[in-house]
């Protein structure tokens, strides 16, 4: 199948710009509309994040269903799909420490990476924290929690 | 209602990008697995390809509607080091974020991506709203 790598990674690039494309047009882009979902005292909750996530659920359900249907994927041998099924403490503690740092910003890392395009200075340097943080999980924090 | 219609389109424009990402290249779209992954040095072509697409969405906004779309950041400089941290080494730790546990997880009836959603959205309800006290 590598001769198949070359359509993959034309397929990796247009989903990524739809991807890019799609969260500019709903409106996560910007921190203060995700802030106005998260933050439930400002006075004027907007609801539009759900709408958001919703439309995105309803599009994947009918794809997932198909995919559980196929032996392999159109492009490669094999699905790669994440396999552990139980909920440990890396999982609830990492959720919540990324919960923590998206409320007090209003960026998660789509949004984040999508709108390094547009230069902000902000943005960069959240980017730039962010990839410090996963590398530092990923090289160091990772072998230090319990298993 | 109508105010929300870019919103409800855009996420399905999201599903549809995760929907072929799944179907065609078997792989799940999950931004912070995959920027983790590229800054691990792993799979750099596919990787990369995803990151340069996900960066060309705004100019390509751009070109569709006139100009980029809104980004406001009202958070200090400090604030945002800080968040950009703790998103690093959360999504890291939590096996992925917004996009692979809130859209492909809850899609794939994912016990795990149920629990990290509910947990990264209370956090995030929590973190938020409290900061709306202490501004």
């Amino acid at each position: 199948m590598n001769r198949l790598a070359p359509l993959r990674i034309g397929v990796a690039l247009l989903a990524g710009a739809l991807f890019g494309f799609g969260l500019s047009l709903s409106g996560m882009l910007d921190p203060a509309r995700v802030l106005g979902f998260l933050n439930l005292a400002s006075g004027h909750w907007d609801p539009s994040l759900a709408f958001v996530l919703g439309g995105a659920v309803l599009i994947a359900l009918p794809g997932v269903m198909l995919q559980k249907r196929l032996q392999r994927p159109v492009l490669d041998d094999s699905f790669h799909l994440p396999e552990k099924t139980d909920i440990d403490g890396r999982l609830v503690a990492g959720s919540a420490l990324f919960g923590i740092g998206w409320g007090l910003a209003g960026f998660c890392p789509g949004p984040a990476v999508s709108a390094l395009s547009m230069g902000l200075a902000p943005v960069l340097l959240f980017v730039a924290a962010m990839a410090a943080g996963m590398m530092l999980h990923d090289r160091v924090i990772a072998g230090m929690l319990p298993r | 209602m109508s105010a929300y219609w870019p919103s409800l389109i855009g996420g399905m424009l999201l599903g549809l990008s995760a929907v072929a990402l799944l179907l065609l290249n078997g792989r799940i779209a999950g931004i912070s697995g995959i920027v983790g992954r590229l800054l691990g040095g792993g799979q750099i072509p596919l990787n990369a390809a995803f990151v340069i697409g996900l960066m060309s969405g705004p100019p390509l906004y751009a070109l569709a509607f006139g100009s980029f779309p809104p980004v406001t950041i009202a958070a200090s400089w400090p604030l945002v080091l800080v968040a950009g941290l703790a998103v690093g080494i959360g999504t890291r730790m939590g096996s992925g974020c917004t996009s692979g546990h809130g859209i492909l997880g809850l899609a794939r009836f994912s016990k795990r991506s149920f629990a990290a959603t509910a947990t990264f959205l209370l956090a995030g309800v929590a973190a938020a709203t409290l900061m709306e006290f202490l501004r």
